[in-house]
């Protein structure tokens, strides 16, 4: 039934597209073709720039430098294709880096601190689920307060200290490759979720509901999709994801900090739009999330490979931000408007 | 149907026309920066076979200086005395970092200077420890480390002390006492909570505080060297201690910021004194309008020639982390290495710090 209704639905987005005479697999491939060419025009542009840019270490650093960042996007990628979003990424990053510190410092030995700490991202992320499918509140209200809530919690545990001595062999994924190859541990098993995740998304009954849901809730929910339990799994999911990247992100830094990943909220944000999805909802490939992950990553390396001032850096990233907002936006407003136009006669 | 492809590749042309503007944007913001590492990495590779110089510093040496982020006046200028020291000897300063005094903005900055075979590091730690899986990376490349003005606990570098930890936190409670007869409550405008620096120092001024009985230390609060922060916890500082007769402000942000304030609230300036660390450019107008009295600093110009100088010596090896070795620092003359003593390694003290009132504010350009 689920199933059939989510067909019904798609399928009655493929007749809209098909009448503003867009193919169905049209619409999706376009925004990740000019991410391919994008993608590509800044790895030439690198390899023209900077002789030290096109090799294996810059793999691994881009690798290294953008996992727990692709691995937050990945669950928020779902989360947007349903018209709702989760600003307190960073934050439970923080809350895990800060909780995994805290239970290690008083002895816990690490794989229980790392069981603890997963458990509670689940547990946050199921509060923000709460207070947005059971109290209907706005996901971008609440998960702004969750954002200052799940950091404050953190300054309170941990205050001012830094804990560290972490076992050598966990916290060299900061440090060294996959044995045999050039890929950062966290790039590794961004690749593997993504993979998971690509697979949930364009090829099960489930990945159909959450188009469904982002298109048109309410239809959604008549057709026999269960909305809000769909949306408080999706945030679970996103809290249990963030806390797994709390504990990379500590390891790779070999310390607990409450002020861990401060403000990576707008870089995965801004990854997931690049990345093609629509902030309305309904719309949005992993593939294209992926593509972003490696543009964002190649770019901020090549530009701090020229040395070119963070400050410019900034508003690089700001227009690349409001470029894949707008971008996808005027196109179909073009879209729309000349349909109408030509049904007027 | 035909207008509709057209619109179509219109969307596409867009698209394409962002991303080209996006390319070339990237390119004119950085073809001025562009060329010179580059260039510059080239005679780099050369250095190591190129001839020593005049004490024994090799030619062509780059130096990759990391300041806590690029736009804090104080690490500008820093910046710029390395820059002096490298052009003194023939080779060159690349300055990176983020906007935002957080370890994770440092660490592409510890990566390109890996990627361009950089010869030393000059760094100055938003986090004591969380630099130190990267920097030791750097380090098994070949890349020798120097730390400045905030320190890390990462093996094998030296740290350039700009004045000696102890005696900045007991001079400046020293420098409030005399101003308020060595009575009443006060407060300490820090920079981030985790800053090595600061906590060192506001350890030694709690320290130096247990021999004024009548002085009270009633909170200490975190501008995070940025003045809108900085003003805000001012403003909290100031509504919760109405009493309040001092502040110290051991950083160039912090004291500004409460200069700047103090200098429009007549009224408040009329009970509470303010003192600490600040850059003489900043402070003259606030020294000569009677806002503060007297602060204190070293001149972070001679930090970053100093921190150069000991970089380029380390590269060349005519420097050495042991001991009670010396190594040329140019104008600074000559500089011995001090044993490691608590959390702080091998270290060199650029000076005493020195205490800055209306006779002698306008004498410095920095």
């Amino acid at each position: 039934m689920n199933v059939m209704a989510a067909d019904q639905l798609t399928a009655s987005r493929a007749t809209r597209e098909i009448e503003a005479g867009v193919p169905l697999w049209r619409a999706f491939v376009r925004w990740e073709s000019a991410l391919v060419f994008l993608m590509i025009a800044t790895i030439i542009f690198g390899t023209m720039q900077s002789e030290h840019f096109f090799n294996t270490t810059t793999l691994f650093f881009v690798g290294l430098n953008m996992g727990e960042i692709a691995i937050m996007a990945l669950p928020l990628t779902l989360i947007v294709i349903t018209a709702e979003i989760d600003l307190s990424v960073a934050s439970m990053l923080g809350l895990s880096s800060t909780l995994l510190g805290y239970l290690f410092q008083r002895g816990w030995p690490i794989a229980w601190c790392m069981v603890a700490v997963l458990v509670v991202g689940a547990a946050g992320g199921a509060l923000n689920g709460w207070l947005i499918t059971k109290l209907g509140l706005p996901s971008i209200a609440v998960t702004i307060g969750t954002l200052t809530l799940f950091r404050g919690i953190a300054e309170i545990i941990l205050g001012t200290d830094s804990v560290g001595g972490y076992p050598q062999s966990l916290t060299n994924v900061g440090v060294l490759p996959i044995p045999g190859t050039q890929i950062a541990y966290s790039f590794g098993i961004f690749i593997a979720l993504a993979i998971v995740f690509a697979v949930v998304l364009h090829a099960t009954p489930v990945g159909r509901s959450i188009y469904a849901i982002g298109l048109q809730a309410e239809a959604a929910h008549f057709s026999g999709i269960r909305v809000d339990r769909i949306k408080f799994l999706l945030f679970v999911l996103s809290g249990l994801v963030c806390s797994f990247a709390g504990i990379l992100w500590t390891l790779r830094f070999a310390t607990s900090r409450y002020d861990a990943g401060t403000g990576l909220e707008l870089t995965v944000v801004t990854i997931v739009l690049l990345g093609g999805v629509s902030i309305f909802g309904g719309r949005g490939t992993i593939v294209g999330v992926v593509l972003a992950v490696i543009i964002v990553g190649c770019l901020q390396e090549v530009l701090t490979l020229l040395t070119v001032d963070a400050q410019v850096q900034n508003i690089i990233t700001g227009g690349l931000l409001l470029a894949s907002v707008i971008l996808p936006n005027t196109a179909e407003g073009v879209r729309r408007f000349r349909s109408r136009a030509r049904r007027k006669p | 149907m035909a207008h509709l492809r057209l619109g179509r590749g219109a969307g596409v042309a867009a698209g394409l026309t962002a991303v080209m503007l996006l390319a070339a944007a990237c390119s004119s913001s950085s073809s001025g920066g562009g060329a010179t590492p580059s260039a510059s990495t080239g005679s780099s590779t050369d250095s190591s076979a190129a001839p020593a110089a005049a004490g024994g510093i090799k030619k062509g040496l780059v130096i990759y200086f990391i300041p806590k982020d690029t736009q804090n006046p104080y690490e500008v200028i820093a910046d710029k005395g390395g820059e002096m020291a490298m052009a003194e000897l023939g080779g060159k300063v690349v300055v990176s970092s983020g906007t935002a005094d957080t370890a994770a903005a440092q660490i592409p900055s510890i990566q390109a200077a890996i990627q361009a075979h950089a010869d030393a590091i000059v760094i100055a730690a938003n986090d004591p420890s969380a630099l130190c899986p990267s920097l030791a990376q750097a380090q098994a490349a070949g890349i020798k480390v120097v730390a400045f003005d905030s320190d890390n606990t990462c093996p094998d570098h030296l740290f350039i002390n700009q004045a000696n930890t102890e005696e900045i936190g007991t001079s400046e409670v020293d420098l409030l006492a005399k101003e308020i007869n060595s009575t009443g409550e006060i407060a300490i405008l820090s920079a981030a909570a985790t800053a090595t620096n600061q906590n060192a120092w506001i350890g030694y001024m709690k320290k130096q505080l247990t021999k004024y009985p009548n002085m009270k230390l009633v909170s200490t609060v975190y501008g995070n060297d940025d003045p809108a922060t900085s003003l805000t916890v001012l403003q909290g500082l100031l509504s919760a201690y109405p009493n309040l007769r001092g502040i110290i402000s051991p950083t160039t942000v912090g004291i500004s910021t409460a200069a700047q304030y103090l200098d429009t609230h007549k009224d408040l300036l009329k009970k509470i004194t303010l003192t600490g660390l600040g850059l003489p450019s900043q402070m003259k107008a606030y020294v000569h309008s009677g806002t503060v009295k007297e602060f204190e600093l070293w001149n972070p110009s001679d930090l970053g020639y100093l921190a150069a100088y000991a970089a380029a010596g380390l590269a060349s090896g005519t420097a050495k982390l042991d001991t009670g070795s010396t190594f040329d620092a140019g104008k600074l003359k000559t500089y011995t290495v001090l044993a490691p003593a608590g959390d702080t390694g091998p270290s060199v003290i650029l000076g005493p710090p020195f205490v800055f009132n209306a006779s002698n504010v306008d004498q410095f350009p920095f």
